[in-house]
């Protein structure tokens, strides 16, 4: 697609392998997704060393797409440049339609008739995450292959209305078995929880018969994963505003009482509000902004 | 009399706070006027004013209670965002909330349970920054049979009976229309722009609206308004998109008939003088969307053409 002013806006995928449309790996579809980039780019780099030592099997065809939306990438922006439109909420998109729904069509045409599809996924709020697979129960997903990544939990969530337009629903519907796969951040790539989501991925992979050999540390690391229903996680919200000190991180475990998170006054540096644990668990996902709202969602737990 | 529907600590020395100007004079029927769900639409601000200093000034005439609800989205409202500011989420994707959800999903439960109950809901929208519409009201197919009548008596030049989308189960109109109180959407204007006569007009539509509820005694002269076109059907509309990225220019405005064939505008490009592609209607009709932002990507909304008549074409 051209534009008024900038180059033409382009979407690559590379391609590993020939034969049937095995998996497919998108990366980063709103601009600040870096380390959904990161991982993409990552992956590129191990799969096309795979290539060439021949241990991708014949008849297997793996795509990575590092990227769907290099415009607002390059300009720093989540959602599309000229309209603030979200290209993760068009699909299975209208190639008649509106830019960001053709965009989103020009892509499902080329990902939907994978077997296995799996998104690099951000959240809607500012946080880490412990990382993790999550799928829409469709009444199509596949938790059993999604614990083949290893990490210890597996989300399942019902849908929203608003997720209907979602690339993971879509996906499910086309008979692709799809997982978000949330690596940790978003703005900022960390390369620690990266190199885990690169091991679950080739992990899986290996475990699918994608990949002949893989490189010890993914497969040294294999999780019991546990199925969790996002309805059954614990929230904690923060019962006052102000300045935000997390006191725990994601994959910690805190117990029934634990002081989670101080709120200060943000003139006075007094704690307004000690914010403690309702219950023994893992945290799951943890609030990284430095203030928060009254009522913000600061921690997400899984309870034992 | 102002009340908080909804209050929040922020982080720094300030209330979040959607407040409503709850008018109430005996114990007939409850209308609310609500707006401002995003941030860049102002149509509504006007309409608000004017419905609020005509009840006031006219007290007498209400025999119920008129609940105005000017800002849903003050944070967007006040920094020209169209979202909620540092959450990056449409407002009207996110009803009926939670009541133990995040912050704005609490805000959201908060608005929804404060106007359930009410006899009619009137959202007022101003489209957005790209496209400037027609006065109009926006039906889905589920509710047309309740709410077109209602509609009707707003004196709107244009009812629109959508096909439903499961997406849109997420607004503000679809929770309450579910809890059966109803909630017509109008759209008027241009975002981020005042229309004054739009706005005038459309605070008399709703103050005839009052008076058939039983909330208002006074009917307002409706001579001048215009018989509402109720466009229905999956392809009574036509959209014309984009075929080329380029600048948009056009001397039509909407409200206006066009012929098959006629043109609707060009996309050009600045630097070399070309003209990208030329604009045609497709059918005869009425154009009731028109863009108003000149800056076009394939695929970006150029117009809408309620079909009237067979022609489906372009004219060669």
């Amino acid at each position: 697609m051209s534009s008024p002013y900038r180059d033409d806006f382009r979407i690559k995928a590379y391609t590993f392998g020939e034969g049937s449309k095995a998996l497919c790996i998108v990366g980063s579809m709103r601009g600040d997704e870096m380390q959904q980039l990161y991982i993409a780019g990552q992956l590129v780099d191990r799969l096309r060393e795979a290539e060439a030592r021949g241990h991708i099997p014949t008849g297997v065809s793996v795509s990575v797409v590092p990227c769907a939306n290099p415009f607002s990438v390059n300009i720093e922006k989540r959602f599309w440049a000229l309209d603030g439109t979200d290209i993760n909420r068009m699909f299975p998109g209208y190639d008649r339609g509106e830019t960001t729904q053709r965009i989103a069509a020009g892509l499902f045409e080329y990902i939907k008739d994978f077997s296995y599809g799996i998104q690099l996924a951000s959240y809607y709020l500012p946080g880490h995450f412990l990382p993790h697979v999550r799928m829409m129960r469709t009444g199509r997903e596949d938790v059993e292959d999604a614990i083949l990544f290893g990490f210890p939990y597996v989300a399942v969530k019902d849908p929203q209305p608003f997720d209907t337009v979602l690339l993971n629903y879509n996906w499910q519907i086309w008979d692709c078995r799809a997982f978000s796969l949330y690596a940790g951040t978003t703005e900022t790539i960390e390369p620690a929880t990266a190199s885990t989501a690169i091991h679950a991925i080739l992990r899986f992979m290996a475990a699918k018969g994608m990949l002949t050999a893989v490189q010890k540390e993914a497969t040294g690391m294999l999780q019991a994963g546990v199925v969790v229903d996002e309805d059954r996680m614990v929230v904690v919200k923060a019962p006052r505003a102000g300045i935000l000190m997390t006191e725990v991180h994601p994959g910690q475990t805190v117990a029934q009482g634990q002081v989670i998170a101080h709120i200060l006054h943000s003139y006075e540096g007094r704690t307004v509000s000690e914010v403690k644990a309702p219950c023994h668990g893992t945290v799951f996902f943890a609030r990284n902004r430095s203030i928060a709202f009254q009522n913000t969602l600061l921690f997400r737990l899984v309870p034992e | 009399m102002i009340q908080n529907v909804t209050a929040l600590e922020m982080p720094v020395n300030e209330e979040f706070r959607i407040v409503k100007n709850h008018l109430t004079n005996g114990r007939g029927p409850r209308i609310c006027i609500v707006t401002g769900t995003h941030g860049d639409e102002l149509e509504g601000q006007y309409v608000c004013f004017l419905l609020a200093r005509m009840v006031q000034q006219h007290i007498s005439c209400l025999h119920g209670t008129v609940d105005i609800y000017p800002a849903l989205n003050p944070l967007g409202i006040d920094s020209m965002q169209r979202g909620v500011p540092a959450f990056d989420l449409d407002m009207n994707r996110i009803f009926p909330g939670s009541s133990q959800g995040s912050m704005i999903e609490k805000v959201a439960y908060d608005i929804y349970t404060d106007l359930c109950g009410a006899d009619m809901v009137v959202d007022i929208h101003a489209s957005n920054i790209f496209l400037r519409e027609i006065p109009q009201v926006r039906i889905s197919e589920q509710t047309a049979d309740t709410l077109v009548p209602y509609a009707q008596m707003l004196g709107i030049d244009f009812i629109w009976v959508h096909q439903a989308a499961t997406v849109l189960e997420s607004t503000l109109a679809h929770a309450l229309n579910s809890a059966h109180t109803p909630c017509l959407v109008a759209e008027l204007g241009v975002g981020g722009r005042i229309g004054h006569n739009l706005c005038h007009r459309l605070a008399t539509g709703v103050e005839n609206l009052m008076y058939h509820l039983g909330v208002w005694s006074r009917q307002p002269d409706m001579s001048r308004m215009p018989e509402s076109i109720v466009c229905r059907g999956a392809d009574s509309v036509e959209f014309l998109n984009a075929a080329t990225s380029g600048i948009f220019v056009t001397e039509l405005h909407n409200d206006v008939m066009v012929s098959r064939g006629q043109t609707v505008g060009s996309i050009i490009r600045p630097l070399t003088g070309e003209v990208l592609s030329h604009v045609e209607a497709p059918c005869d009709g009425l154009l009731f969307t028109i863009r108003a932002y000149p800056m076009v990507y394939e695929g970006s909304l150029l117009g809408r053409i309620h079909r009237i008549g067979n022609s489906s074409q372009p004219a060669h």
